[in-house]
């Protein structure tokens, strides 16, 4: 069994490690740059509509908090993109035709748009007209938002793999449906589901750093008029993100069942399965999920998984044993035991290379033909010709576990929070409100492990494990870089919250 | 279109994108002489603002550029941020640094220390940032030390690309041409950068004229001696040429020369780039009152690069050229992105000129006036 606090960080994992930390890094920006769009984007339609002197001031006022967030979100964002090239060589070329289209879709549409009207947001207050000016605040959140669009549909090519097709000529994959790609409904659970979340963040934000103020008497007008519109948009934000995970947690259920399993320690599945709330799992260790049936302690709601899974209170629900010795699908389709995916994984190697030594030794039409049709025959299972053994496919529980049950929690400890600030704001709702601030980042981060963590060890599922993926570097060449990087970021990030503060006890200038 | 199409339009994309890039490093140039031009902490204040509003620009430009690389050509992609892993990351740290220096050095205090190291780190990208990436774009010309086998992933050696050496991508700088282009390109960031300072900066802010005048002469200088000299290498030295019917790669004598020849209407664009380069440079120095040798010069700098790029990959030439193994050398042909792929981005590429168009609207009405220190004590400043 794995030990989280044993393992060799070998080449691979600092590689890993390394990806981890820039994007959790990237992700502790970009959530509020979404969600302070939105709000700004409401305060200054405000000015624009009433000409009111206050709602300007308030504007801007979430706007300078905005600019000193987006800077860090644009430098550690630089970092992931070419961390792909850097660290991930065989990944960039054996997916580059499909995954790399989506990087420049963003650059060119989304990326100019956010850089071109934030310049203007900024600096054109008075050199524009407040029509022009409230359309490059608006244009700056939407070029945002396209970006999230795209990378998350990059995100999500590499959790479900859809419209492409191998080619053994080239050695790589490519893209055979542009739509498919872009309009996976994994792709759209996924936009739907974190924009909605970067919103939640952002009212967090909104309603604690209003709350503050109201703690302290200053600004009240200021603080009472934000706090109410950050709660409002908290509250529709959360409700449609309830409806969201739902079809999330089903969309992943239909594609990726390992994630699922090990979301919920569900290791041994059937029909009628209860959705754990919590358990006595260890967080540094791998459970023993072959011997035991079922974590201890286990507190759960009855029919609740088969329902989030299938949509059907008494629903089919593979636990991770399930999936590795196979099982029989809703449908009535096989999903083949482990051993036999590895089986024909190899056999898709084999063929391939048989398919390119024929090639070289000019062998006839009839024979490559043979060779092609035997590749593509076992392709869906390449990925599982590098895997060695059972527990390589397996997800480290603890991780995807707590952190699922730490991003629901949360979710509705903020819609009490809004309830509670439209409702009966009192001095304890806004100490709670401020104290809420930290733990939305906490939530949202939580997110992304159970995403990420949940897809291992694939880089793409089912397809290319992670060991296959790197580049050939040294583990201490990136180790170092690892730690350069977090050097950097910490130190930006403490720079960041300082400035934040300083902004915020200053004040808007009303 | 046929599959050869796409990939000689998209090299024109990725090409046009690398010269724009090297246009937009006048954000660079002008903070790599905050120190030169601005005397006084105001007088800094003038650079760091004029440029602040436009940085991002380079950045998404730098990211667009890798993107439309990524997905035009993955295995360049895979085989130089792999391989080359240091050099892009001594990049790459550089621009994080500056990223964020602007907005934490308008939280500063006046004159304080803080404000002097943020002014430090964007001199530092201002430095590194051209610097390595003219070395590396040196390296289309020079090659690189890396070594390609597609059929890897398939057998015990699992890696693609590899770099032939341990140094990943740090000998890029032991070669003295590479050090020859990035200087040149380092000095061209300056100049643009003088002529950017000139063009948006009132005049009356800077205590003497010269602070601007100086730097641009030494800059022009260097810079004219060391592009000729890069040229004159390039014009005269072997190259890597293809041949389609094969795809052997060979050495071919003058191959850039040649390419130029072959691919005149290349030439005759070049010829009038340089042109309006000097005549940019040449015409801001001896005329104080004309502001718009910054448009002139960048627009000569843009057709410059783009030739020059466009000569490492057309006419059957392999544009990343590995000097551990000649057949592992790349090409428009054997790196490029399925035709399905250039021909979808092709469709998403129509959407440059509207994005375009908007850049320039949106640039032009925030640049209606100079920037004066008045407007930056009031108005949102950096």
């Amino acid at each position: 069994m794995i030990n989280l606090l044993n393992t060799d960080l070998a080449m691979v994992d600092w590689a890993r490690a390394q990806f981890a930390l820039t994007a959790i890094y990237h992700w502790l920006f970009v959530p509020l740059t979404l969600g302070l769009a939105v709000v700004m984007g409401i305060m200054e339609t405000l000015y624009y509509r009433t000409g009111s002197e206050f709602w300007k001031q308030t504007a801007k006022f979430w706007q300078r908090l905005f600019g000193i967030n987006f800077a860090m979100g644009v430098a550690t964002g630089i970092i992931l993109e070419f961390e792909f090239g850097t660290n991930w060589s065989n990944y960039s070329y054996l997916v580059g035709d499909i995954f790399g289209a989506p990087l420049a879709i963003e650059g060119i549409v989304a990326f100019f748009m956010e850089s071109t009207f934030v310049a203007v947001m900024f600096f054109g207050w008075n050199k524009v007209s407040k029509g022009f000016h409230l359309a490059s605040t608006w244009l700056t959140g939407l070029g945002a938002t396209l970006s999230a669009w795209w990378i998350l549909v990059a995100n999500s090519w590499m959790q479900h793999p859809v419209g492409q097709a191998f080619n053994p000529e080239t050695v790589r994959n490519e893209m055979t449906s542009f739509a498919e790609v872009a309009l996976s409904p994994v792709a759209v659970d996924k936009f739907i589901h974190t924009v909605l979340s970067a919103w939640v963040l952002g009212a967090v934000f909104v309603v604690g750093v209003s709350s503050w103020y109201l703690l302290k008497r200053r600004h009240t007008e200021f603080a009472t008029k934000s706090l109410r519109v950050g709660a409002i948009f908290g509250l529709v934000s959360s409700a449609l993100i309830m409806l969201s995970g739902h079809h999330s947690a089903y969309t992943v259920a239909q594609t990726q069942p390992m994630k699922l399993a090990a979301m919920e320690a569900l290791y041994k599945g059937g029909n009628d399965q209860p959705l754990t709330i919590i358990a006595g799992i260890n967080p540094f260790e791998q459970p023993d999920y072959e011997a035991t049936d079922e974590p201890p302690l286990k507190l759960a709601v009855p029919y609740a998984l088969s329902f989030l899974a299938t949509n059907d209170m008494n629903g089919y629900v593979p636990g991770i044993r399930d999936i590795l010795d196979g099982y029989t699908k809703a449908d009535g389709t096989i999903e083949l035991p482990l051993s036999e995916k590895i089986e024909r994984g190899r056999c898709a190697i084999n063929a391939l290379q048989e398919y390119r030594k024929a090639k070289a030794e000019g062998a006839g039409e009839e024979t490559l033909n043979e060779l092609k049709e035997k590749v593509q025959e076992n392709m869906p299972f390449f990925g599982y010709g590098y895997v060695k053994d059972r527990a390589q496919v397996v997800p480290y529980i603890p991780v995807c576990f707590y952190a699922f049950r730490v991003m629901v929690g949360g979710g509705c400890l903020f819609i009490l929070l809004f309830l509670l600030s439209l409702w009966k704001p009192k001095p304890w709702t806004y100490w709670f409100a401020v104290l809420c601030i930290p733990v939305s980042y906490i939530v949202s981060e939580a997110g992304w492990l159970v995403a990420e963590f949940g897809r291992q060890p694939w880089t793409i599922q089912d397809m290319l494990p992670t060991w296959v993926g790197v580049s050939e570097l040294g583990s201490s060449a990136v180790m170092l870089t690892f730690f350069l990087f977090l050097i950097l970021f910490t130190t930006l990030l403490t720079v960041e919250i300082n400035i934040m503060c300083k902004t915020i006890k200053k004040g808007p200038k009303l | 279109m046929t599959y050869l199409f796409l990939q000689h339009y998209w090299c024109f994309i990725v090409a046009l994108l690398g010269a724009l890039l090297v246009f937009l490093m006048f954000v660079q140039g002008a903070n790599s002489l905050i120190f030169t031009i601005g005397k006084t902490d105001d007088e800094r204040r003038l650079v760091v603002n004029a440029t602040g509003r436009k940085w991002e620009f380079t950045f998404t430009t730098l990211v667009t550029f890798g993107g439309a690389f990524f997905a035009s050509y993955p295995l360049f992609y895979s085989t130089s941020f792999g391989g080359a892993y240091w050099l892009w990351m001594i990049i790459l740290f550089s621009f994080v640094l500056q990223a964020v220096s602007y907005e934490f050095h308008s939280h500063s205090p006046k004159g304080g220390t803080r404000r002097m190291l943020f002014q430090r780190l964007l001199v530092l990208n201002g430095i590194l940032g051209p610097l390595l990436l003219g070395g590396a774009v040196a390296t289309f010309f020079t090659g690189s030390n890396f070594i390609v086998e597609k059929g890897n992933i398939i057998d015990s050696q699992l890696i693609i690309s590899r770099w032939a050496n341990a140094s990943h991508g740090l000998d890029a700088l032991l070669n003295p041409w590479n050090l020859v282009l990035g200087l040149a390109v380092f000095f061209l960031a300056r100049v643009l950068g003088c002529l950017y300072i000139h063009n948006r900066v009132d005049d009356k802010q800077l205590n003497n004229h010269n602070q601007i005048i100086q730097p641009l002469w030494r800059s022009t200088i260097l810079f004219l001696g060391l592009f000729l000299a890069f040229l004159a290498h390039i014009l005269t030295c072997e190259g890597y040429a293809y041949d389609p019917s094969t795809g052997i790669i060979f050495m071919e004598p003058y191959k850039y020369l040649h390419n130029l020849l072959q691919m005149w209407p290349l030439l005759v664009v070049m010829i009038i780039g340089v042109v309006f380069v000097l005549f940019g440079i040449l015409w801001s120095l001896t005329h104080k009152a004309w502001k718009r040798g910054f448009w002139v010069t960048g627009f000569g700098t843009v057709v410059t690069v783009l030739v020059l790029l466009l000569l490492t990959a057309w006419n059957n030439t392999a544009y990343y050229p590995s000097t551990a193994d000649l057949q592992s050398s790349l090409t428009m042909q054997n790196s490029s992105s399925s035709e399905f792929t250039l021909r979808t981005m092709f469709y998403v590429s129509l959407l440059v000129p509207f994005v375009l168009a908007y850049i320039v609207y949106a640039w032009r009405s925030i640049d209606k006036k100079e920037i004066t220190l008045e407007e930056i004590n009031t108005d949102h400043a950096y």
